[in-house]
Parts: structure tokens; sequence; C-alpha cells
């Protein structure tokens, strides 16, 4: 079952135009610049967080022993706090990607006008 | 064991019954690959989860962690980090800009046969590894509790996977994935709660228990890796893996749209994140309650940890029980590997290189099914020979071939507009080729004292080379004809939506 408003924009497609222009244009240039400024450091942010995982793991052993209630020590705290960052960030992804989405559908509508 | 053979029986005819109802809706190759992209983003959530949470995460897990505790619970963590990967960089430009397979999009700007052919082939040589920890993992557990012959175990597995794929595609193999998560999670959230409750539901008795027994090294890394360097290794291998592997990537044609793609990871995120909490209580639940002995004793790899759990807490019944969820488990993720493995060479190989797009629709469909029937042969061959190894540890090296693959070649395809055929080509073929001979002369292969690569998971080493490969590559060859035109075309399209099927 193919939603409805992706068949329209199927059409649109069939118009000719010119995706280099479709690049370069201003709405397209904005959806993009705003997907990289939260994608870049989102992803930087991800990767580094989870590698200090294995690199406590490995070279900060005293650290992650460290005991913070009774038997539960430093490191499974800090393996948790992975899960709650990952729940975090798509959380916050998902209300970003709302927003591209929008800008996404102004290119559509950009590309209907400028081939017509 | 009379309730564990009637378990298991109403679970496969539970996924006949599917596989029938299923086998009537597919006729196209849009429904043979990709159900007819009909599934809602929550559906698709629940089947990545089921495809996903292989008996690597379900046995292998909870058995790694119950022999080497902290150092188990971190594949836990890396599997799950994992999704933001699939999130954030190749679920929604991949929908966007892919018909049935990876190939789709990374031979999109290029000069599609050399591409796709290579494609093809790595997906082939990934999904078998993957296939092979299922079936080892099936075959001990299928022995353990019917008493069935390790063979026999395998053929039953391996068969049944075949009638899903052949006569239900993706639609039923989806479906199969669907209950599967369901009562995978169902049973852990049973096992959990009853280990709970031997320690009055109190997390830091358990812990507390768990070093009673063992000492506080338990809960503390460096039980089973040694090397730092190869804990980073794992890490990148299983961060960067999930994006590449074959079986998940085709998971995103099954639904409509970008957004459907994007809501379906981000419930298989929430799914996947819950059950790896609840591995915990598997894990350390089955090092206090049933002991690390008890669980050398049935198997070394300690696969057999988690229906050892049940048994002790519930008897036979919960064995039997969680038992058959396991085996639920394998056929479900075999028959999702199987679809990945055969549309890679139907669709792809076939359809595009061999018949140069020429076949029929019936034709296509047609040979996806033979292809399904050889490599369910494949792999029950395949399992019969491999044994006796930890399958979350062999998992872990399929991802590791994944992310040197398939991951580099898929990123610059979507975002770098200079990449070319030659490029695409030689990231592929680097990053499979020095995986998999990484592997093999590692101490994961060799015995560990003569072993030439020192690490345990190629990743570190493997991965660099695949990305260095296809940069490398790309400057052997000018700039293709057209290129500029096709990556903006391909740009466009990946993160609009704009033209998407």
């Amino acid at each position: 079952m193919v939603d409805p408003k992706m068949r329209s924009v199927e059409k649109r497609v069939e118009v000719s135009y010119s995706w280099e222009e479709v690049a370069s244009s201003p709405a397209f240039r904005r959806l993009i610049e705003g997907k990289k400024r939260f994608l870049v450091p989102a992803v930087v942010f991800f990767l580094l967080y989870y590698f200090l995982l294995p690199s406590f793991a490995g070279w900060a052993k005293s650290l992650m022993a460290v005991k913070v209630s009774g038997a539960i020590n430093f490191g499974y705290v800090f393996a948790l706090s992975q899960f709650v960052m990952v729940w975090g960030l798509a959380w916050l992804y998902v209300r970003k990607a709302n927003h591209f989405d929008r800008m996404a559908e102004e290119v559509a509508q950009e590309v209907k006008g400028g081939g017509e | 064991m009379n309730s564990a053979f009637i378990l298991f029986g109403i679970i496969v005819l539970i996924t006949l019954a599917i596989t029938y109802w299923a086998s009537r809706r597919t006729r196209t190759t849009s429904e043979f690959y990709a159900a007819g992209r009909s599934l809602t983003g929550w559906q698709n959530g629940l089947a990545i989860s089921g495809d996903y949470m292989s008996a690597a995460s379900f046995l292998g897990i909870s058995g790694m962690i119950a022999l080497s505790g902290y150092d188990g619970f971190m594949y836990s963590v890396g599997w799950l980090v994992a999704y933001l990967t699939v999130l954030l960089i190749v679920a929604e430009p991949l929908r966007n800009s892919g018909k049935y397979t990876m190939a789709d999009v990374v031979s999109f700007r290029f000069s599609p046969a050399p591409v796709r052919s290579m494609a093809a082939l790595s997906t082939l040589v990934i999904s078998t590894f993957y296939m092979i920890a299922q079936m080892v993992g099936a075959g001990g557990l299928i022995h353990l509790l019917l008493g069935l012959d390790y063979t026999m175990a395998i053929l039953i597995i391996g068969v049944l996977m075949v009638l899903y794929v052949v006569f239900g595609g993706m639609l039923a193999t989806t479906w199969v994935q669907i209950v599967k998560a369901v009562l995978l999670m169902g049973g852990t959230i049973v096992i959990s709660f009853l280990v709970l409750m031997n320690f009055h539901f109190s997390v830091g008795e358990m812990f507390q228990a768990v070093v009673d027994k063992y000492g506080p090294s338990y809960l503390e890394p460096g039980l089973r890796f040694k090397n730092p360097i190869d804990q980073i290794s794992l890490g990148l291998a299983l961060v960067l893996g999930t994006a590449g592997l074959p079986h998940i990537l085709i998971r995103f044609y099954t639904v409509p749209t970008a957004k459907e793609a994007r809501k379906s990871v981000v419930w298989a995120t929430v799914i996947i994140g819950a059950f790896y909490l609840m591995t915990t209580f598997l894990g350390f639940g089955a090092a206090a309650l049933v002991g690390k002995n008890e669980i050398l004793k049935l198997d070394k790899g300690g696969n057999m940890a988690a229906p050892l759990l049940a048994q002790h807490l519930g008897g036979d019944f919960l064995m039997a029980f969680i038992a058959a969820v396991a085996f639920a488990t394998i056929l479900a993720v075999v028959a999702g590997l199987t679809i990945a493995a055969s549309s890679a060479f139907a669709h792809d190989f076939y359809s595009n290189v061999i018949r140069r797009g020429q076949a029929t629709e019936s034709e296509q469909v047609r040979v996806a099914r033979y292809t399904s029937l050889v490599v369910g042969v494949a792999a029950i061959a395949l399992g019969i020979l491999a044994r006796n190894w930890n399958v979350a540890y062999m998992v872990a090296l399929a991802f590791a071939v994944a992310a040197s693959a398939n991951v580099p070649v898929l990123i610059f395809s979507l975002f770098w507009k200079r990449f070319n055929t030659a490029g695409a080509v030689t990231g592929m073929a680097v990053g499979l080729i020095s995986s998999l001979v990484l592997v093999f002369i590692s101490p994961a292969v060799m015995d560990a004292k003569s072993a030439i690569f020192p690490l345990q998971n190629p990743g570190v080493v493997s991965i660099p080379l695949g990305f260095l490969a296809a940069w490398l590559g790309t400057y052997v060859q000018p700039a293709e004809k057209d290129s500029h035109r096709r990556f903006a075309e391909l740009f466009v399209r990946s993160q609009t939506g704009i033209g998407a099927e």
C-alpha cells in the first residue's frame, strides 16, 4: 500500500527539470544545512560517548571498579547511561526530523512549481 | 520433555499458518522482497527487533554475561548503540533511494554490473557467517532439549526456513519475526521477574549475590577481554556493523516512506534496548542461581545459560517455553538472512547483471525462490560443520565484515560527490577480503599462540582499510561522465524522498 501522498510525489518527478538545479536550490540547501547542523555533532557525540566505554574498560579499570552503591560500581552505571544516551538521542532526533520533513516537503513543492 | 515437544510443535504450526496465509499474497517482486511495502513503522520496528535479537543476543549474551560478567554486558551496549548509526545515517536515505537491496543505492550512480556483483558477494558472505552462528545455536539447543541429534536439529531448522521464504517471502518472514519478538520479550520479562523475585526485587541484592559467589571482578571489565585495543575493535565492529547488515537494511524497504522507516528504527531501539537491559537479569541470574559449572557442563560456549536459568526458576515447563522461544528466534533470524541472501543474488546478480534488467516479474520471483532453496541447503551443510563456538562471538565477526565491506561504500555513495565505480568496487573488495583474512589468521580461528594477527576482532584494522580503499580506489579512476548529475539526483532523492517508490 503506497501512501497516496507518495504517489503524487512520484508524478512530480516525471516533470522534467535538472537535479543539479534542485540540489543548488535555496530550499534544498537549507534542508541540508539544517540536517548537518544536527547530525554531525550528534554522530560525533554518540561515537565519542560510546568509545569511552571500551576505553575506560581497557585503560581505567580502577575507575570502573569504584563502588557507587552496594556492589554496583561506576562501570555498571556508566554502561547503563549508554542506554539513556541512546534513547535520549533517538528522541531528540525524531523531534528534529519532523522539522526536516517539512523542509523536504518545501523542496518538493519548489520542484513542482519549477517544472510546470 | 513432552511439554517441550508440544510447545515446539505449536510454534512450528503457527509459523507455517503464517506462511500459508502469506504465500497467497506473494506474487510480485515487491511482495516477495519487500512485503509489498505494506508495513507500518511499528510493525516493522517489531520485525527489526525480531530480526536482530538473534540466538546471539538471547543465548549468546546471556551466556557471556553468566560466564564473563561485565564483558558480556558490553556486547549488549554496543549492539544497542549501533541503532544510532542506523537511525541517524542510513535508514532514511536508504528507504528514499533504494528499491530492494543495499546495492540499489550503491550502484545508483555507478556502472551497475561490477558494483552489484561485488555487493551481492559481500551480502552472501555476511549472511552466511551470521547464519552459521544461528544454526549452531539451534543445533545445540534442540539437541539439549529434545535429545534430537545435532544434525537432525539443523535439518529441521533449515527445512522450515526454506519453507517460510520460498512460499511466504518477505511477508511471512516479517510476521514470523513479529511473533517471535513478542514471544521473546514475553519470555525475557517472565524470567527477569522471577530472577528479581529471588532477590526480593532488589538489583543490588542480585549483584551482591554474584559478588559473593565469584568476587567483585565479576562486575568489572577484564574477565574476557584482556587487550583494550581488542575491545575498541569489537566496539567499532558492533557500532558500525549494524548499518551494513544486509538483513537489517532490507527491512527498510518493507515500509512505504522514510518517515515510517525512521519510526521503525525508533521502535526497534526502544524494544531492543529494553531487551538488552534484561540480559543483565538473564546473565547474572544464571551465574548466581544456576552457577558457572553447571552452564559449562552443558556447553562450553555458555549458550545454554538462559534455558538452564528458566529450568531452575520454573521447572521443565518454563525451560521448554524458553527453548521454544529460542527456537522461534532462530527460525525468524535465519529466514531474514535467507531472504537477504536470496535478494542479493536474485535481484542484484541475476536480474540486474546476468539478465541486465530484462527478466520478467515472474521469472525474478522464481529465481529468488530457487536461490532461497540453495541458500537453505548451504546453511544446513555449514551449520553441521561448525560446532562448539559461542554464537555471540561468531555474529560479532559478521558485524566486522559488514562494517568493513558495506558501511564505507554505503556512506560514500550517499554523501561523497567524487566517489565512483572503482572506489565502490575496491572499497567493498578490500573491506571484505581484509576482514576475512584477519579473522582467519587471528586467535579466533588459529590457536592463541601461533596466531599471526593478535586481535580477536578485525574491525579496528579492516574498517579503516575499507574506508581507505574506497577513497584511494576513487582516485585511480577519473571522475565519471555524468557523475555530478547522478550524484545530485541521488543526493536530492535520498535526502527528500522525491521520487521514492
